[in-house]
């Protein structure tokens, strides 16, 4: 490729400065961070989102918003969360750390890259723009199922299927930027099975983005004519089926819950080798662990929809295949485990949050497992225990992975070492309030509490002032974290090439100085 | 270049993908119909010769259901809310269509049949929901459904339900124009 090329030349020139640095820069580099800080910013505005949801679930009644406006909340939460923080967050790491670990100078296609990249920026824009129309924002759930997001639905549904098609295409072209540079710019001597473990979740991820993100367009493109141009896909009055948007929706949706938790993976099994002093136990059962879980999510999507009313054949089949995935998610626990087993084990913040993300994605994969079962779902289904578990399996689960892999690679971006101590601090106020927050949730769902109502009845209430303070407190110390990375940037004890001790044999990037020079490796190492 | 090469492969991985989310439509009615999910009655509107060649017969529950739409405002019920019948006898259900409004309406009724294995096995040989229904404002009209439970029905299936779901298409079908007739 020519732009390949190009970047050769660019070679010995550092950044250019001011503003079109950061708006023309077509450097891996940069573009992580572009990436990494506007997923921080997303993460405040879909918390504080949060802290509306949680301010009105204080108490039972109707205290602070409506509920029209209460669902705006759920609905732009869940959405700004998945598309605007986790996904982006897991496409800066890439950015940053892929060239870096595999021996390459930048990314395979950089100016496709500054174009994927300023896509989200746009695409956030017309989604939160739509909150301050008249009508209000979109307010069917981040699931929008029909006829709910096109029959019923504010007329802002338009700008909400926009700014889907412009994620999507942002998304896609990270991935094939992605897939481009693992398959062609490889240093010598680096064979598939001696990537890096976060290398190869991200392979297998960006696979999962580019075969589900244009059945998700297809989807929205679906509403959108039905909405405007009198189609019927999914209205019944004219021939089509609302169950059909369920179908094709998860169809996307279930590859898209593991997209966000691969990267995760990845970043964890690293983290826990370097702090165990030991090379991850069974490397290949990783990576076939990873694969195997990418090919069975495409064959599980109904799990979503136990209830819609399917034969019972089906729901036996989508039962069984659903619990099939527990396997493989099972061997990388134990690898994990294995990993630290016996190891000379330290507990610097990272090694914390990877070590309380595999006790706490482990719960939220055994109350998965509880779901799967069909005849307990249909008591579950749409309840709080459903919100339990997929914040277990996303808060400290992707969450904690990407603030993880945040800490350890901190060093190695800004140069400067983090504080310890508050990293330290972050890590235990983050992990007590996540559990008050999400734990007491399983309680109040296997009662019977309903998700996305503003109110509840009344003996919830004592549970549900729990977890609202749980999550204040989850909230306030997230920006403790952002105190943190602002004082590394500017301040700190000097990193080491080496950064963490012993890192040097388990990775190139620990071979090039903290921070590494603009462009990566203009010189391709070779491996052994 | 080798590059160029994967570009173009993972370009066609996303067309591919963005037909194949397209394609999941008609493999959706495809599939219901051919497993018969859905409760869609796509059976034959007569007894096959095997079916009228069984000659035990039995008796069975059926019931009738009926919804309206969104905000159809028309009256919709059916006369008796379940007969007992005998399998490969032919019955007859009346239902009553009324239309409270001052302007003319045209509904149609999509007709739906539980448990959803039951569905090919009951015949309606005569339906008002065959075809589309138009009531001048105030108009009130009565419509038979006859039907005949096929005599394979299986064992385990002690009851059908036919349920009736009524949709005001007045705005989609203007009534002069050909299209209606397709
Ligand atoms: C052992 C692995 C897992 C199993 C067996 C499992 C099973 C399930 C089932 C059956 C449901 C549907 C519950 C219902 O709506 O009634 C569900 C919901 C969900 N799961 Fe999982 N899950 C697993 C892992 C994960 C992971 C790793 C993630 C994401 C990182 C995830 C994210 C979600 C989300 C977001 C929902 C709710 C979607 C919604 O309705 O809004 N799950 N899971
Ligand atoms: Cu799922």
């Amino acid at each position: 490729m020519s732009t390949v090329v190009e970047t050769h030349d660019h070679g010995h020139h550092g950044p250019a400065k001011g503003l079109s640095r950061w708006l023309f820069t077509t450097n891996h580099k940069d573009i992580g961070t572009l990436y990494l800080w506007f997923s921080f910013i997303m993460l405040f505005i879909g918390g504080s989102m949060a802290m509306v949801i949680r301010a009105e679930l204080f108490q039972p009644g109707l205290q602070i918003v409506q509920p029209e406006f209460f669902n705006q909340m759920t609905t732009n939460h869940g959405l700004i969360m998945v598309f605007g923080v986790i996904m982006p967050a897991f496409v800066g790491l890439a950015n940053w750390m892929l060239p870096m670990q595999i021996g390459a100078p930048d990314m395979a296609l950089p100016r496709l890259n500054n174009l994927s990249f300023w896509l989200l920026p746009m695409a956030f824009g017309i989604l939160i723009s739509t909150l301050f129309m008249p009508e209000g924002g979109p307010n069917f759930g981040w699931t929008f199922y029909a006829p709910l997001s096109t029959t019923y639905a504010p007329s802002t549904v338009n700008f909400f299927i926009f700014s889907v098609h412009i994620m999507g295409v942002s998304s896609i072209l990270g991935s094939i930027n992605i897939i481009t540079t693992i398959f062609n710019m490889r240093a010598p001597g680096m064979t598939l099975m001696k990537m890096p473990l976060f290398v190869w979740s991200w392979l297998i991820t960006a696979y999962l983005l580019i075969a589900v993100m244009p059945v998700l367009a297809g989807v929205v493109t679906m509403m959108l004519m039905d909405i405007n141009f009198g189609t019927s896909f999914f209205n019944a009055a004219g021939g089509g089926d609302p169950v059909l948007f369920q179908h094709v929706f998860w169809f996307f949706g279930h590859p898209e819950v593991y997209i966000m938790i691969l990267p995760a993976f990845g970043i964890v099994s690293h983290i826990i080798e370097t702090f165990s002093r030991k090379p991850i136990f069974g490397y290949s059962s990783m990576v076939y662990a990873m694969a195997s879980i990418a090919i069975l999510s495409f064959v599980v999507w109904a799990h979503h929809m136990f209830t819609v009313g399917m034969p019972l054949a089906g729901e036996l089949f989508f039962m069984y295949s659903t619990m099939l995935i527990a396997i493989p998610t099972g061997v990388k626990v134990f690898n994990w485990v294995a990993t630290m087993f016996r190891g000379s084990i330290s507990f610097e913040t990272p090694m914390l949050f990877s070590i309380a993300f595999v006790a706490l994605f482990t719960i939220g994969g055994f109350s998965g497992i509880m779901l799967a079962i069909v005849p307990a779902d249909f008591q579950y289904h749409d309840t709080y225990f459903v919100v339990a578990h997929f914040h277990y399996v996303l808060v400290p689960g992707a969450l904690f992975g990407i603030i993880a892999g945040a800490y350890y690679w901190l060093p190695k971006w800004t140069g400067n070492m983090y504080d310890e101590t508050l990293g330290k601090l972050h890590f235990w106020l983050t992990f007590i309030s996540v559990n008050v927050t999400f734990f007491p949730m399983h309680f109040v769902g296997l009662a019977g509490m309903p998700r996305r109502y503003p109110d509840y009845a009344l003996q919830f209430a004592d549970f549900n002032a729990l977890i609202s303070v749980g999550a204040f407190v989850f909230g306030l110390t997230q920006l403790l974290f952002l105190f943190i990375v602002i004082k590394a940037i500017k301040s700190g004890k000097k990193a080491k090439p080496e950064v963490w001790e012993g890192a040097g044999d388990l990775g190139l990037e620990w071979t090039l100085s903290s921070p590494p020079p603009y462009h990566s490796f203009t010189v391709q190492p070779q491996l052994k | 270049m080798e590059a160029k090469r994967t570009l173009r492969n993972l370009t066609a991985i996303v067309v591919g993908m963005f037909a194949f989310g397209w394609l999941l439509v008609p493999m959706y009615d495809v599939f219901c119909e051919i497993t018969g999910l859905n409760g869609k009655v796509t059976g034959p509107s007569f007894l096959s010769e095997e079916s009228k060649a069984i000659t035990e017969q039995r008796e069975l529950l059926v019931q009738f259901m009926t919804h309206n739409n969104e905000s159809m405002p028309w009256f919709f019920d059916s006369e008796r809310s379940q007969m007992r019948v005998i399998t490969g006898n032919q019955y007859e259900a009346n239902f009553v269509f009324y239309n409270p409004t001052n302007k003319e309406m045209i509904g149609q009724v999509i007709p739906s049949v539980s448990p959803g294995r039951g569905a090919e096995y009951f015949h309606k040989t005569e339906c008002f929901c065959f075809e589309r229904q138009t009531l001048a404002a105030g108009e009130r009209i009565e419509l038979p459904v006859r039907f005949i439970i096929d005599p394979a029905l299986p064992k385990e299936i002690g009851s059908l339900s036919l349920g009736y779901t009524l949709f005001d298409i007045t705005d989609r079908v203007q009534p002069k124009n050909d299209l209606a007739n397709l």
